[in-house]
């Protein structure tokens, strides 16, 4: 099944698909005058992606010498990127013409970092994981710094640049030290090797070392400090996009490679990565106040709940793993959801320059847009996990799976933080109900689209909660 | 002896570095300095100074680095496919091609962009 | 045949000082070449490997890592021209208009 042939590439179609797209999509962009061809191309390109990762269901296998597998996880990854990427450009269109610096390769760049996400969800390799990420990383700077001769977008560009070639230069000499202590980067040689090891020191060091950079990308806390930054001066839609499939990508190769090839250290790790998780929460939790500006407090929330996917994370060396990683999947859905939407409510009422982000600006909503404020109370819930919402179901089921693995104080510990972070959201909600203003909304017809799509999945996705959670669950992990 | 090659590499380095580092510290020793205002003025061209120091930066020759890097990995990537073009079956040269028509494919975009015009 | 640990304590050294020189220095373009620094610590540990293990696939795997290193260095110097064109100055103090 193994070895470099044809129906390898058959195997990874959907990422091959998207890569060779966006090559075609280079030419489309040198001949074409309008950025609006490249973006439909774009959109044409990521929905035959989906439609390839649908015909890879059931699929369990491994390509080109076991460096890549295609197994339920990395379908389901596939999608969820997939998905986002759609949102996404679909938050893009409007916004990137309204603030008139609409080009082409926006979206070129986007597919590349699509395509470096699914393919870390189905390394096997170490090597792969550190291409992987760098394919997802690279474009994201240059989205980053898209917006022409604002200073603040080239600094976050900057600044993300900065700190996530530092991050990758972590994780690719963590990877060396596996190299040597093992002898193999192939996921499945590390763990036999690893079981007669005869340097642990090595192994735990590469480990730890994979670990800070993977942190790095996915913004938990000690190495979060980029991300308000960054978060508040990229252009909206890549805020959006980063969000979510930075973490969705980094979490996906994260548990495949430490479910895979580190369950012997995992007893020495696991009490950092509990206390990575408790520092997460609390920071995201209580920094996000503090913000007044509502792209700052999106940006410290999503470092919290970076913090509850890690929380997947503290039981991956027990036998209970297939449960994390049901949990981590089905929170990674809500998360996508919710958190699509509220940028897209966000983008709604951003105005130029930088104006309209304030908590003020929210003022009056309830009043004079009715259903754009129920939408936004909807996200704010799902974020605090209250019912019914998906965000509510995706926290129940963390947090009984973290309870059966015995891990009963972090579950307490992030119910309060869940408790502390309704304060902030619900600020939100006061300004939008019970303050006066008049706030300037615009109505743009991808963007509504995009509204009514998340409002729509948070709330009925909730009722397909078990179909979901099964789905999930069947997605275990092939290299076990 | 292992040591022996040592020895010499040893020496070279002292020798190497010794000789710039005596010159240096002698002429620090014996030049005389007597610094005033116009000899630690900025030189241009003997007379004053007119405008800012700053220099106009041009593009070009950052693009023209940008182009010349990614070709030249490029090449790199080429020379092992090149000498071990004679064992590859099918799929290794196919793979090679398109490697050459991806980096073709930028090449054109880069060309079509105005990239390789020299302004 | 020098023993493994001289190059693994020579890459833990040069892997030190490239995270010194990131985490201190203020020019942007020092800061990279940092970076770079700890790129090729790695790419020192894998070769140093690779002839331990007497496999190749330890030098292949530096192949990866200096096209990535290159990929970066494209996107990394752009940005800091960009930065440059706007403000003068390449100092990341000066950086500050997003306040952390």
């Amino acid at each position: 099944m193994s070895g470099y042939g044809i129906e390898d590439l058959v195997y990874i179609l959907p990422i091959v698909f998207l890569l060779v797209w966006a090559l075609v999509l280079v030419l489309v962009e040198a001949f074409t005058k309008r950025p609006d061809v490249t973006m439909l191309l774009a959109a044409f390109g990521l929905l035959a992606a989906v439609t390839l990762s649908v015909i890879q269901f059931g699929t369990e296998a491994t390509a080109f010498k076991e460096m890549l597998t295609v197994d339920g996880y990395a379908v389901f990854v596939y999608m969820l990127v997939l998905a986002s990427g759609l949102l996404s450009l679909g938050l893009a269109y409007d916004y990137n013409r309204r603030m008139g610096w609409a080009r082409g390769e926006y979206y070129i760049l986007m597919l590349f970092s699509i395509a470096g996400a699914m393919l870390m969800a189905s390394a096997a390799n170490l090597i792969v994981v550190f291409l992987a990420l760098e394919l997802l990383s690279i474009p994201l700077y240059v989205m980053a710094a898209f917006v022409p001769n604002d200073a603040s977008s080239e600094e976050a560009g900057l600044k993300y640049f900065l700190l996530g070639a530092f991050a990758g230069g972590f994780v690719l000499y963590g990877v060396a030290l596996i190299y040597g202590a093992t002898g193999a980067t192939n996921l499945m040689d590390v763990v036999a090797a690893a079981l007669g090891t005869n340097s642990p020191v090595m192994l735990l060091t590469g480990a730890a070392l994979i670990l800070v950079g993977l942190g790095f990308k996915v913004a938990l806390v000690p190495f979060h400090m980029w991300t308000p930054d960054v978060y508040q001066g990229a252009p909206t839609p890549v805020t959006a996009y980063m969000a979510v499939v930075a973490k969705a990508g980094g979490f996906a190769a994260l548990f495949r490679v430490f479910i895979a090839a580190f369950p012997s250290v995992s007893a020495d790790l696991t009490p950092v990565i509990a206390t990575l998780v408790v520092l997460t929460l609390v920071v995201g939790n209580v920094a996000a106040l503090a913000q007044k500006n509502i792209k700052r407090m999106l940006a410290y929330s999503s470092i919290s709940h970076a913090g509850f996917l890690m929380m997947a994370f503290v039981t991956y060396g027990s036998a209970l793993y297939a449960d994390a990683v049901t949990s981590l999947l089905f929170y990674l859905l809500a998360f996508t959801v919710t958190s699509f939407g509220s940028w897209a409510v966000v983008i709604a009422l951003e105005k130029a320059e930088g104006k309209g982000l304030d908590f003020e600006d929210y003022a009056g909503l309830g009043k004079k847009y009715p259903m754009l404020s129920a939408a936004m109370l909807v996200f704010l819930l799902s974020f605090a996990g209250v019912p019914p919402t998906l965000g509510f179901a995706g926290k129940f089921f963390l947090f009984r799976t973290v309870l059966e693995a015995g891990y009963a104080w972090l579950a307490i510990v992030g119910v309060i933080m869940s408790l502390v972070s309704a304060f902030y959201y619900l600020r939100v909600v006061r300004f939008m109900y019970f303050e006066q203003g008049d706030p300037e909304v615009r109505s743009e017809p991808v963007l509504n689209l995009v509204t009514a799509i998340t409002v729509v999945g948070t709330i009925f996705l909730f009722l397909f909660s078990g179909p979901l959670l099964a789905w999930a669950s069947e997605a275990v992990l092939a290299l076990i | 002896m292992l040591l022996d090659n040592w020895l010499f590499v040893g020496l070279l380095v002292i020798v190497a570095a010794g000789i710039p580092a005596i010159v240096l510290v002698i002429a620090r020793l014996l030049a005389p300095r007597k610094p005033n205002d116009a000899k630690l003025d900025t030189y241009e061209c003997g007379m004053e100074t007119v405008g800012d120091t700053w220099v106009q930066f041009k593009v070009q020759y950052y693009i023209y680095a940008l182009v010349f890097l990614v070709f030249d990995v490029e090449i790199i990537f080429l020379y092992p496919w090149a000498v071990a073009f004679d064992h590859l079956d099918l799929l290794g040269v196919i793979a090679g091609v398109l490697f050459i028509f991806l980096l073709g494919d930028g090449l054109l975009y880069a060309w079509r962009k105005g990239a390789l015009k020299w302004n | 045949m020098v023993p493994i640990e001289y190059y693994v304590a020579l890459s833990a050294i040069l892997f030190m000082i490239g995270t010194m020189g990131v985490l201190t220095r203020r020019n942007a373009i020092i800061i990279f070449m940092s970076i770079e620094l700890m790129l090729n610590a790695a790419n020192l540990l894998f070769v140093a490997f690779a002839r331990m293990y007497e496999a190749l696939s330890g030098q292949i795997f530096v192949f990866f890592v200096m096209t990535v290193a290159a990929a970066e260095v494209a996107v990394g110097l752009a940005l800091i021209v960009a930065v440059f064109r706007t403000k003068h100055s390449i100092n990341i103090d000066e950086a500050s208009t997003l306040k952390g």
